[in-house]
């Protein structure tokens, strides 16, 4: 498998220093892994923090800059980072008006950031946490780690992000990331496994001619394979297996989001596809975003995200937003 | 009894077979998981490694703490919380004595085992590490010998499980039939602490 790579063990921090480059507004501390706005921490504004593992770009450092993260902690390639980071991206960001965690459902991602909050926590830094848990592929039981944290991750920070840029407290901005979390489902889909730099081969084998639907963002397999389906044929299943767990009331926001390695040719096309399911199944469509922001490294795939939004929601959604990789109204 | 030196050289052991074994371990964990469990313990265990020649703790509860505690600030992902917490709570459980006793020994490790189900919300049968862990610390009175082979048979007892926890559960009953990475690196760490004793002709 051939990779723009030096090595391995240098992938992260070979990434963190090109971000850097890229992108003065954001202090990146490559050593110790932490990606912060350069006037944080802003007075009078809840700092919101996430991470997890690296391989998912541009989630969560591609989201840094004012109306969305206040600094996120990549770890290493699909592993959550580690508590020391979190604390120290919470120390930075934290203006007095405390900081809110946005963590994806992972059994890490979790572990870590309790740990963190406990570290913040007795620097006397005040911490929220809105876990995000979307995955509709999951079946939800006490007998799982429960559903996994994806596309809906982007909505959550984004929407959450505009709220502590208005100035409004811990709780509420807890709140709105909350409602964002439980209004949002998503599904994915994979034409190809994924493969990671340590690894070298791809995660999983996928013979010509299947697809794997129900994946999540770290190369694993997902609930079941099938012989390929074109473009429409996925957009059904996908788009009905989250109507069937979220029965749709009221507008949604759409996420048409690409594994990594989809064309955004094909990409435009699928959403033409859940665009129409959508409108067969009577669903008003409010906003719609097509692109590359839940990846899995070069994972070949799109997943589907729809978000049930109200009016306060939408106004956040649409408020100014500067990061690397969204940007509108500034 | 065991000193600093034996637990020093207990976790320089792990070390060395999570090197010898983090293909095996990554390979495992790309059937069922996000192929990297190999690559991130042995991060970890290098961490550990070099935090114990710089710092030279000089008692049993003060190495596995500092150990603890380096891989949890090197790991990451759920590896990293769980094994750290399994070091750090069976050396706090040694207090500070010089030298501890074999049966003191399995009742810290209890103590580490029962931290890490309490943090990870794991029970036995789950497929995870504590299908090793668990086994391991019920042999050990009977001998660091009888604790390896327990370890190494709880891990391979795996196989046949469908994962309750951890990312391999994700993949319901397509988990089946895969041997547990986090179980099968637990019976590693278990080896190594036979091999010591076994070195030391304890």
């Amino acid at each position: 498998m051939r990779m723009l790579i030096n090595v391995p063990e240098t992938v992260v921090a070979d990434a963190l220093r090109g971000l850097a480059a890229a992108y003065p507004d954001l202090n990146v501390d490559v050593e110790n892994r932490v990606i912060v706005r350069r006037d944080a921490p802003v007075a009078g504004q809840v700092g919101l923090v996430s991470g997890g593992g690296s391989g998912h770009e541009p989630l969560h450092g591609g989201f840094v800059g004012p109306g969305m993260l206040s600094a996120a902690c990549p770890g290493e390639v699909f592993t959550s980072p580690v508590p020391d980071q979190m604390a120290r991206a919470a120390a930075a960001v934290d203006s007095g008006a405390g900081v809110l965690f946005v963590v994806k459902n992972y059994t890490g991602d979790v572990l870590n950031f309790d740990m963190a909050a406990e570290l913040a926590e007795d620097e006397g830094i005040q911490v929220a946490k809105v876990l995000v848990n979307d995955d509709v592929a999951v079946t939800d039981s006490l007998y799982t780690a429960g559903r996994r944290g994806t596309g809906a991750t982007l909505f959550v920070e984004k929407i959450a992000g505009a709220a502590a840029a208005e100035g409004q407290p811990l709780e509420r901005v807890e709140a709105i990331g909350r409602q964002v979390n439980d209004n949002s489902r998503s599904f994915g889909v994979a034409l190809s496994a994924c493969t990671t730099p340590a690894k070298g081969s791809p995660t999983f084998d996928l013979p010509d001619g299947e697809l794997e639907l129900g994946i999540g963002i770290h190369g694993e397999p997902g609930r079941e394979r099938r012989p390929m389906m074109t473009s429409g044929e996925i957009a059904d299943f996908a788009v009905n297996a989250i109507l069937e767990d979220m029965p749709p009331r009221g507008p949604v926001l759409v996420l048409v989001n690409g594994m990594g390695a989809t064309p955004l040719l094909e990409l435009y096309g699928f959403n033409a596809e859940v665009q129409r399911v959508l409108r067969e199944r009577g669903v008003a469509v409010a906003r719609t975003l097509v692109g590359n922001y839940v990846t899995s490294l070069d994972m070949a795939g799109a997943s589907v995200t729809l978000c049930q939004a109200d009016e306060e929601l939408l106004r956040l959604w649409d408020a100014p937003v500067k990061t690397p990789a969204l940007r509108w109204g500034m | 009894m065991l000193d600093a030196d034996f637990f020093r050289r207990w976790m320089t052991t792990a070390a060395a077979s999570v090197d010898r074994e983090a293909d095996r371990l990554t390979a495992l964990d790309s059937a069922i998981g996000d192929a990297d469990h190999g690559s991130n313990l042995q991060r970890g265990f290098r961490a550990v490694t070099a935090a114990l020649e710089k710092e030279a703790p000089d008692t049993p509860g003060a190495v596995l703490t500092l150990a603890g505690r380096q891989l949890i600030s090197t790991v990451g992902g759920a590896s990293g919380p769980l094994y750290g917490t399994l070091l750090r709570r069976t050396g706090k459980a040694l207090g500070d004595a010089a030298e501890v006793g074999g049966e003191q020994l399995a009742e810290a490790l209890r103590a580490g085992v029962d931290g890490v189900m309490k943090l990870g919300g794991a029970a036995p049968g789950d497929k995870t590490m504590i299908d090793a862990l668990v086994p391991a610390v019920e042999a050990l009175g009977s001998g660091f010998a009888a604790a390896r082979a327990a370890a190494e048979e709880g891990a391979v007892a795996t196989t046949p499980l469908q994962a309750r926890k951890g990312r391999a559960s994700y993949l319901g009953e397509r988990s089946i039939g895969h041997q547990d990475p986090g179980a099968t690196s637990s019976a590693l760490l278990i080896a190594a602490l036979a091999d010591t004793a076994e070195a030391d002709g304890e």
